[in-house]
């Protein structure tokens, strides 16, 4: 899943000053997961927002409608299954045009699909993402995939060298491994131990004997922005 | 203007309300600042309530919870720690003072304890000021002194 983490309040709190009436949209998805943008989190979010509005000094950039204790700003909450579906997107129509700002807690992919279908209305994020990863431990996730475009994991005992190991290497260890991890941090695991522990245990160390092309970058998003395309889910029809 | 604090105090049944219950029966003075309210478990605390009570007004808050190792759930003193912990990093965060939110542990059997942890917080809130917060209209109807909620917690 993609996991992602929250911005500090104040960051958050300078970007939707100008803003009146803020959404604070969650997403069900992989954010809830990774505790940082599902339902839970957008309602802490929001009283942190407004406790720091409320204690920061009057905007008078925002329109005055005459009210003594009228909030400056109006923090509003929703959450929908997963913000990078038009179909969910759609769901929160009405919040949102009453909104003068979105603050998005999806990935950064959610935050602009959420903004790619309200054109007019600006949208923030509320999340730093990171990476593609799973949960290792209590409250400890780690990256597995970068999304390379072309998956060796059958090769290498479903242990991702690319990703995994610091050097990217494919046809074996640098040498600088001390008892299991990597040279750069002891707290990076040596990917090509976990490579050769999990063939080994497989009975797949024979795979190792091929050494490998070289990766083709160009696959992966040093190539470019990416798009995929199936024709096979496409309808034409021909008028 | 009413400048005097209004804490918070979220205990659990089987500890901290008790030793509150015990400070009470052992006619013990303390300030009537407190307003206590009862879970079953700290461990039920979410980390809304607190932020949702700041966000409301009140001055300082106080998780009191059983011993480590000897909450009546297992581990939900354990759960309270971190979610306390957590609210006091979005307080700083949002620019409020994290020493207003605090947790503590205590045993049912320590009413004295209780009493020591409701007059240091409110010392220490005193020193903090009120939140800014607090609106106007809160400040003029909800005193601490000779209001009918007052009757419900005996501090005298």
């Amino acid at each position: 899943m993609i996991v992602a983490h929250r911005k500090h309040v104040q960051e958050l709190k300078n970007m939707l000053a100008p803003h009146r009436r803020i959404l604070v949209l969650g997403c069900g998805g992989c954010v809830t997961v990774c505790l940082a943008g599902g339902e839970r989190e957008v309602g802490l979010l929001s009283s942190a927002l407004r406790i720091a509005f409320k204690l920061s000094p009057p905007n008078p950039a925002l329109e005055r409608n005459g009210a003594q204790e009228v909030d400056e700003h109006e923090i509003i909450e929703a959450t929908i299954e997963r913000q990078c579906e038009n179909q969910f997107i759609e769901d929160i129509l009405e919040e949102v045009e009453k909104a003068d700002a979105v603050l998005s807690l999806a990935c950064g992919a959610g935050v602009q699909a959420v903004a790619e279908r309200y054109p007019t209305k600006p949208v923030y994020p509320g999340l730093d993402t990171r990476f593609i990863g799973i949960l290792e431990d209590q409250g400890v996730w780690a990256e597995k995939c970068i999304a390379c475009g072309k998956c060796v994991l059958g090769i290498y005992g479903a242990v991702c060298p690319i990703t995994r190991c610091s050097k990217a290497l494919l046809s074996g260890p640098c040498g600088g491994a001390r008892d299991g991890k990597c040279e750069v941090s002891p707290d990076i695991d040596c990917a090509w131990q976990l490579i050769y522990d999990r063939l080994k245990a497989i009975g797949q160390l024979d795979k190792l004997r091929e050494p490998a092309p070289p990766v083709d970058w160009s696959l992966g998003h040093e190539g470019g922005c990416r798009k995929l395309i199936r024709d096979d889910q496409r309808i034409k029809t021909d008028s | 203007m009413n400048d005097e604090p209004r804490i918070l105090a979220l205990c659990c049944h089987y500890c901290a309300y008790a030793a509150a219950d015990l400070a009470g029966s052992m006619r013990l003075q303390y300030p009537p600042n407190v307003r206590v309210l009862r879970l079953p478990c700290t461990g039920k605390l979410d980390a809304a309530y607190i932020l949702k009570a700041f966000e409301h007004g009140v001055d300082g808050v106080i998780v009191a919870g059983c011993l480590e190792g000897g909450c009546h759930f297992q581990e939900g003193n354990l759960r309270a720690k971190n979610r306390t912990a957590l609210v006091r990093q979005m307080l700083e965060e949002a620019g409020l003072e994290p020493e207003r939110l605090e947790m503590f542990n205590l045993s049912s059997a320590d009413g004295p304890r209780f009493v020591e942890i409701v007059q240091m917080m409110t010392d220490r809130i005193k020193k903090l000021g009120p939140n800014p917060l607090r609106s106007a209209a809160w400040n003029s109807i909800q005193s601490p002194e000779g209001t009918e909620a007052d009757s419900e917690m005996g501090s005298k």
